[in-house]
């Protein structure tokens, strides 16, 4: 049964539609990329996931039955985009305070925030103001809010931004964590090399509609263009063929197109026989960054604003 | 524990907890009474232990002038400048005053000293030797037999009471006063509090807070939260002023004796020496005839009613502003405009607190917090109060609904220029 099970979800600002007609659903446990050019409608969907914003229609089925902000808000933990906190708070009161709304009692949120603080190495940061820390401290403490209640489903909107490496790494191992924990997670980013590394599954938003859905994978499977390449010796020679054709050459590297009903092994065993060289033979898939922009390109989105925000 | 208690919690203790708020509320009032004790203290206060020789060769004065220890006459008979300049020198008097053979009522003495004499000392010489001389002429009236103290006894003193004919007492200099005086508190608390909550709203607004809030609950929560955890800062506030007041209105006549003395004199001057009622008593007997409870009561109901009806409409406007101040006072323009107007109709209404006006301005829900605080000294039907209150809450209860779901929309607006007529389509949708 699915964690989450969004059905034909709408949202609409007056005649712009900003969520139209949306399906997927999410399996207890993965990791979900949630994909999309600026203003495609991601936060807007996040928003009516989290009991922000009624969907004018289709339904939210949170667990098995039909979501209830009130209720089912509490088993989720959400960070925004536009990351926020009180800034002339103490940092250890802050933590307490936003648990306690999320259901929490003083002592366990007390408890909650002493342990989470001590993993993250933020427990001299206690009585110190948010607006004393630096942006990736204040991400660090904005990462901790929103998964100190032990949400089922935990949503992050670009979780990563303004993190330093070693950082990064940190809050991506607790995603890992988390999930293997049975947390599911939304992600959702611009970053592709990060969704490709993190993500079991995938879908991608334009212009309010779901333009794909899958594993990653099987996106990559789905949108692959059957080339291949090939590590030989400089100057080795490809022979023409009927199965194959040459896309480019660089030193000893070689990119061929496999021509379509033709398989990888009639292509090597003609260049074998051809004595051709062979050191490796490697599919070449696409990168989610490729079938993203060809995607999009294809629905004439905002295109240009992504790609500024993709490179 | 529900989630709008423990909002309201952080927003009462984030506040209170405050340096600003203890400078404001505890050192602020103890500030302005030092200051103005400070004043009295060194308008009133000359010297300690002034002895006064009065050259009194008639003996007009002597033995009808009262010593006390800060003001101690004495009397010489015969004494020439040169030797009472050296006693001055020599310290045995602070100065001098010689008497003339007759003196008339409009003359003036003179009082010789080296230093300089408090306002306060002045006073009480001039008034205990005016006295000695009026009971001096006094007596030399009297048929013989007649003491003074006989004459004084048959003094009166009649207040005049104004009696309306819905039997109610009042006086109409203090009921003014203390109407104004509620009203115009009522005017400035709607706009500090009203104010605070604003800016509390737009806090959470360009803090980017409020949406990882309304991830957990909901807008109407949140902005009911902040408006009463504001509110019961000001209810704080008043209070610990309110003590402040009192204690310190206690305190000041036993640190300054002397203004108590004053006021006591001029009491019993103004009362003709025969009745005993002073300028405390008066104000006594006249909280009396308008019922403090009462006022207290209404003062606190119109306090949160107006403050509830008017901080849910600074909270739709500080959901609506982004960070630019200048925005937020274009649209604070309707809001401030009803209390501004309530304030012009208060001044009339205590010129003429059963006109037309008044009466309007103290039903209609948006003005009746300061004009009824107005009317209330004066008594006001019990039907008119009842309306007026049952018409503040169905007021409150109105921009209430109404802001919550301008701020549900607002909080998470960014980056547009609102107008009220935005404000109003969001509070349709």
């Amino acid at each position: 049964m699915p964690l989450l099970d969004v059905r034909n979800l709408k949202k609409h600002y007056g005649a712009h539609r900003a969520v139209d007609d949306i399906s997927f659903s999410i399996e207890p446990g993965t990791i979900f990329g949630l994909l999309g050019p600026n203003g495609a409608g991601k936060t807007t969907l996040l928003r009516m996931i989290t009991g922000i914003f009624y969907p004018d229609a289709g339904q939210i089925i949170f667990d098995g039955r039909p979501f209830k902000a009130e209720e089912d808000i509490l088993r989720i933990g959400y960070m925004p985009e536009e990351r926020g906190l009180y800034k002339k708070m103490k940092i250890g009161e802050q933590a307490v305070y936003l648990a306690q709304l999320k259901g929490l009692s003083k002592a366990d949120a007390l408890e909650k925030v002493k342990i989470w603080f001590e993993k993250f190495e933020m427990q001299s940061w206690w009585n110190k103001k948010v607006e004393d820390l630096s942006k990736g401290m204040g991400q660090k403490l904005q990462f901790v809010t929103t998964v100190l209640h032990e949400p089922k489903l935990i949503i992050l909107d670009e979780p990563f931004s303004g993190l330093d490496p070693v950082n990064a790494n940190l809050i991506k191992e607790e995603i890992y964590q988390l999930a293997k924990r049975g947390c599911t997670v939304i992600f959702s980013t611009h970053r592709m090399e990060q969704v490709e590394e993190i993500c079991d599954q995938i879908i991608l938003v334009n212009k309010g509609k779901k333009i794909l859905d899958g594993t990653v994978s099987g996106v990559k499977q789905e949108f692959k263009k059957h080339q291949f390449r090939i590590q030989s010796e400089p100057g080795a020679v490809l022979p023409h063929s009927a199965h194959f054709s040459s896309v480019s050459a660089d030193g000893a590297e070689y990119v061929i197109q496999i021509t379509d009903g033709s398989s990888t092994n009639t292509v090597l065993e003609e260049l074998i026989r051809q004595q051709v060289p062979i050191y490796g033979f490697t599919e070449i898939l696409p990168s989610l960054n490729d079938i993203f922009i060809r995607l999009v390109e294809g629905t004439q989105a905002t295109t240009r604003a992504f790609q500024q925000a993709t490179t | 524990m529900n989630k709008t208690f423990i909002i309201i919690q952080r927003e009462f203790l984030s506040r209170v907890k405050k340096k600003t708020f203890l400078l404001s509320t505890i050192l602020l009032p103890i500030l302005i009474f030092g200051l103005y004790g400070l004043i009295i203290y060194f308008s009133v206060k000359g010297e300690d232990n002034i002895r006064v020789a009065i050259v009194d060769s008639k003996g007009q004065l002597e033995g009808k002038l009262q010593s006390d220890p800060s003001l101690e006459f004495s009397f010489l008979k015969q004494a020439d400048k040169a030797s009472l300049e050296q006693d001055l020198k020599d310290k045995k008097y602070s100065g001098y005053i010689i008497m003339p053979d007759s003196l008339g009522k409009r003359d003036s003495l003179q009082y010789h000293s080296r230093s300089n004499v408090g306002l306060m000392t002045q006073g009480k010489i001039e008034r205990s030797i005016n006295k000695a001389l009026e009971k001096n002429s006094l007596q030399q009236m009297l048929a013989p037999g007649v003491t003074l103290s006989q004459v004084d006894s048959n003094k009166t003193s009649i207040d005049l009471k104004i009696e309306k004919s819905d039997g109610k007492a009042g006086n109409a200099g203090f009921a003014t006063a203390l109407g104004f005086i509620c009203g115009f508190l009522i005017y400035i608390v709607l706009f500090i509090y009203g104010s605070m909550v604003m800016r509390g709203v737009m806090e959470e607004k360009t803090n980017r807070i409020a949406e990882v809030m309304v991830s957990s609950v909901k807008p109407y929560q949140l902005m009911i939260g902040k408006i009463v955890g504001i509110g019961a800062v000001g209810l704080v506030q008043f209070l610990i002023w309110g003590v402040l007041m009192m204690s310190l209105q206690l305190l000041l006549p036993v640190i300054f004796p002397e203004m108590l003395d004053q006021a006591g004199t001029a009491g019993a001057m103004a009362a003709a020496g025969g009745g005993k009622a002073s300028m405390v008593s008066t104000i006594l007997n006249n909280m009396q005839s308008v019922n403090m409870a009462m006022i207290i009561f209404l003062f606190i109901v119109y306090f949160l009613g107006g403050y509830l009806l008017y901080s849910s409409l600074f909270a739709a406007v500080g959901s609506a502003v982004n960070e630019d101040p200048q925005d937020a006072q274009q649209l604070m323009l309707p809001i401030t405009m009803p209390i501004i107007f309530a304030f012009v109709i208060m001044t009339q209404a205590i010129n003429n607190p059963d006109g037309g006006l008044a009466i309007f301005g103290s039903l209609f829900p948006l003005t009746s917090p300061i004009v009824m605080m107005a009317r209330i000294p004066y008594g006001v039907p019990a039907w008119q109060l009842i309306l007026s209150i049952a018409l503040l809450i169905g007021g409150f209860l109105g921009t209430t609904w109404l802001a919550a779901k301008i701020y549900r929309t607002g909080i998470l607006m960014y980056g547009k220029k609102v107008t009220w007529k935005e404000l109003l389509k969001w509070a349709r949708a």
